[in-house]
């Protein structure tokens, strides 16, 4: 890795060690960070802090300024106004050098459909700079470890679409990244090709690549994130871990009634003190408890007759519908 | 390529004021080289149309046209007087097409860009990259037609060795405008335009007919257009008349190249990033 | 894509993202083949209302250029130097060559991304068909807004050509007739290629090797008599190099009838078996 030109020594002083943080806990740091385009304002004034090792995540729903912070933190959109650093660089000054470090899996699959699956990831370890010969020894690993290695010399159009998520994850590695960056990883794949991604995500957090996501799956930021920031609007409404979150805003269990009426609002006075908590949704009531199974029964007793009556664990979803009065998928 | 290879334009470009990058525009011309493994028939394509103009424009018709008047009193048959020019605006159309509609494909159809800049590489690098990329392939095909001419018999000078820079030349005038015009492109609708500018181009610029056959009074705004200073550059080198009006024309095309990437590169960095 | 789609007229062909405007009530039986072509008229039509300018821009403005600058600046040159070409004014030579020209041009621009694009990008045939149409209508469809295109093509170019006195009145009524039956004549032919297509790179092929070397060779600029003795056939077999003869003929004024219909039967033939073997690309393609 010693002399491949001004790219390469960058790349090589960066795998070096230069940045003096390399080992501090504190990965990306966030502080009133504001992304605007015009007179919209994306992202409002976040603060946000990612320790080395953890799954990081971000959850919300379409158009809360998930994308435009991951953007930001990749060091492709350049931030309105706040303080960014990322590995302990400046993006605005480090652009290239944060690049570097970094592996980032977007929301739509880029990948090059004029070659083939091997030389997508060749290329790729090319504009790190490098070396021919280590970048086709790297792409052979990733596509092992992508599961990829039958179509290798495929090429990229007539994969399904889990492949070519796998195949975008497996390029994003090729520069051994200090930070993954996953926008809405899962999104549009099929359940099976959700779950043997998680599983190969699963595998490079105990690695040791910290995990950063985007998504607005709450079963995805369950299994996968260790911390997660709540975003809505551009700006956080809360922060912690999944079962922190849920402890926090929510009751551990929830019942959902539904009655044959196009619209719930008028049952929720008959629900009124089965639970702590009623939500009116157009399609059904939600009543949170902390003991599903007693509050079915004083259903009964009070002499409702529900269509469907569902007792379950709460998740991120309640959370979310807590704190903004909307659901994450609109 | 080799440990202590730099890339050529390094120095010339670290010199200009263009936008952050690391310097690898190299890879960007190497992913081009790779996507040529699967395209190599649409490539090899690419050269025979100037072909097909010089055999039907210009050997078709010098049998019905006879012999043109390539000023100065040089009288030389058609396809002698046609083969050059069809040399400097193949090398226009391609480095407008690499650098507009190719340029503009990748940007918005196939996001290959948002790969790209993820990664080290800036815009800076993306700009230069494309821009070699387009100069390799029209040098490429600029050879090739070179050795076509000689073949055909329309080359009369050794001079004429000369215009494969001269086409080079014309390509780097044209990718630099192309690369500005294409930060200025928001829809496929945008194309016509470019050919807009560019076909009139093509079939004004004295190309197949001498300039001398405009009226007296309009032949200074076809001079001044880009192509007839690509094309007399390359008539005269290829004719060997070569003198001091040929000087002016290199300069034309190197301050109108020049212009064009100061103003894509101001510009880039809005396009690619934002 | 990674090459230009370099068409000598300048024709570039877009594919859009319109929404069908057809209406479709409940059908009492099962229709003939290709009575509900109409339907898939419209919405070609309805598309076209909205990317007419671009288009227009380069199937109008292109062709004049080519008169312009061949016309009439290479014209010079061809009659000081031989009275013209058999005593015919150059720009009355090249005039009817670039009419026919444009027809085949507008023809292979319209039958070649679009139809793909609607096979595979926006899958507008697959829309259609979802809906009561056959295949047979989507060719008829397609094909009846393509002859739309070339005629208001050849419209324009044929009554800019007669003001700048480059054709015979009203001769040239009939023969710009001739010329949307040239171009015609090339599009189902070229639609049937294009709904087999995987991917554009096959595209330049077509427009390189095909539409470009007909364009320059088969009697556009020069009599193909001046050709090579081998290649004088291979031009005759063109459907172009019949429309432009046929045209010429008309607009200078001086049609030998006979001639005329026989390259006119020549051209329906390519427009029939065109379509049959259309309609056969677009089943196996679309419906499996």
């Amino acid at each position: 890795m010693t002399d491949q030109g001004t790219g390469g020594a960058v790349v090589a002083a960066a795998a070096a060690g230069a940045g003096a943080l390399e080992h501090a806990p504190v990965l990306i740091e966030a502080r009133g960070l504001t992304k605007t385009f015009g007179d919209f304002t994306a992202v409002d004034g976040i603060d946000v802090e990612v320790h080395r090792g953890e799954a990081f995540g971000f959850l919300g729903p379409n158009g809360a300024g998930k994308s435009s912070t991951m953007r930001m933190i990749g060091c492709v959109s350049p931030p309105s106004g706040g303080g960014l650093s990322v590995l302990g660089l400046d993006p605005r000054r480090d652009g290239p050098r944060i690049r570097a470090r970094l592996g980032v899996v977007p929301q739509r699959d880029t990948l090059d459909e004029e070659l083939t699956v091997r030389e997508n990831v060749i290329v790729y370890a090319r504009y790190f700079g490098i070396p021919r010969a280590q970048a086709r020894a790297k792409a052979d690993e990733l596509l092992e470890f992508a599961q990829l290695t039958e179509r290798a010399d495929s090429r990229v159009e007539p994969l399904s679409g889990g492949m070519k998520r796998r195949l975008t994850i497996a390029r994003s590695l090729v520069n051994d990244p200090d930070i993954l960056l996953l926008d809405e990883p899962t999104t549009g794949l099929d359940p099976q090709a959700r779950h043997v991604l998680w599983d190969r995500l699963f595998r490079l957090k105990r690695q040791g690549v910290t995990l950063v996501l985007t998504t607005h799956y709450m079963d995805e930021a369950e299994q996968l994130c260790d911390r997660l920031v709540v975003m809505d609007g551009g700006r956080i409404v809360a922060e912690g871990s999944p079962r922190s979150l849920i402890a926090q805003w929510s009751t551990r269990e929830v019942l959902e009634l539904r009655f044959p009426a196009d619209d719930h609002a008028p049952f929720a006075a008959d629900a009124d003190g089965l639970g702590e908590r009623v939500e009116v949704l157009p399609d059904r009531l939600l009543v949170y408890t902390d003991d599903g199974d007693a509050a079915a029964e004083a259903v009964v007793a009070r002499g409702l007759h529900p269509l469907s009556l569902l007792v379950r664990r709460a998740t991120l979803e309640d959370v979310f519908l807590r704190l903004t009065g909307r659901t994450l998928v609109d | 390529m080799s440990n202590a290879t730099r890339s050529w334009a390094q120095p010339i470009v670290r010199a200009l004021p263009i936008p952050a990058g690391a310097g690898m525009a190299r890879m960007l011309v190497e992913r081009n080289g790779r996507s040529v493994r699967t395209f190599w028939p649409t490539i090899v394509s690419g050269f025979f149309e100037p072909v097909f103009y010089l055999f039907s424009l210009g050997v078709g018709l010098g049998t019905v046209v006879g012999s043109v008047d390539a000023g100065g009193g040089t009288v030389v048959p058609y396809a002698v007087f046609v083969a050059p020019a069809l040399l400097a605006s193949s090398a226009m159309n391609g480095a407008v097409f690499d650098t507009t509609g190719n340029v503009f494909f990748k940007l918005k159809y196939a996001r290959l860009y948002d790969s790209v800049l993820a990664t080290p590489l800036g815009p800076r690098d993306v700009a230069v990259g494309e821009v070699t990329w387009a100069l390799l392939r029209g040098s490429a095909y600029a050879a090739m037609f070179l050795l076509v001419m000689a073949l055909a018999g329309t080359v009369t000078s050794w001079w004429a060795v000369l215009t494969l820079p001269a086409a080079l030349l014309i390509g780097l005038a044209f990718a630099g405008v192309g690369m500005a015009a294409t930060t200025y492109m928001r829809s496929w609708q945008d194309l016509d335009l470019v050919q807009l500018a560019v076909l009139p181009m093509f079939l004004f610029s004295a190309t197949f007919y001498p300039l001398s056959t405009y009226p007296e009074s309009i032949r200074w705004l076809i001079q001044i257009t880009p192509l007839y200073q690509g094309v007399a550059l390359a008539r005269e080198l290829a004719l060997g008349m070569v003198s001091w009006t040929t000087v002016n024309h290199v300069a034309y095309l190197v301050v109108l190249g020049l212009i064009g990437i100061l103003v894509a590169a101001r510009r880039l960095d809005r396009t690619l990033l934002s | 894509m990674s090459e230009t789609r370099a068409t000598p007229l300048g024709e570039s062909a877009h594919v859009d993202t319109a929404v069908p405007t057809a209406h479709l009530s409940v059908l009492p039986q099962d229709p003939r083949p290709g009575a509900l072509f109409g339907r898939a008229f419209a919405y070609w039509l309805t598309v076209y209302r909205r990317t007419w300018l671009g288009s227009a821009i380069s199937s109008f403005l292109a062709p004049l250029l080519y008169l312009g600058a061949l016309g009439f600046g290479l014209g010079t040159l061809v009659n000081r130097s031989g009275g013209g070409i058999g005593g015919v004014p150059y720009v009355e030579f090249v005039a009817p060559g670039l009419l026919a020209a444009t027809a085949m041009q507008t023809a292979a621009g319209e039958a070649s991304y679009p139809v793909m694009g609607a096979v595979k990008w926006q899958r507008q045939y697959h829309a259609m068909l979802a809906a009561p149409l056959g295949t047979v209508d989507l060719v008829l469809g397609h094909a009846t807004f393509i002859l739309v295109r070339i005629t208001l093509a050849c419209a324009a170019f044929t009554a800019v050509a007669a003001v700048l006195g480059a054709f015979a009145w009203p001769l040239a009524v009939v023969g710009a007739l001739v010329a949307v039956l040239c171009g015609a004549a090339h599009a189902p032919t070229i639609m049937a290629f294009s709904a087999r297509q995987d991917n554009d790179g096959n595209f330049n092929l077509l427009f390189r090797f095909g539409i470009i070397p007909m364009f320059l060779f088969a009697g556009t600029f020069f009599p193909v008599t001046q050709l090579p003795g081998w290649l004088q056939p291979i031009a005759w077999a063109t459907p172009l190099w019949h429309g432009t003869t046929a045209v010429r003929q008309l607009t200078l004024g001086r049609p030998d009838w006979g001639e005329i219909a026989g390259h006119c039967a020549y051209l329906a033939l390519w427009l029939g078996v065109g379509l049959l073997v259309a309609v056969r690309a677009y089943r196996s393609r679309l419906v499996s």
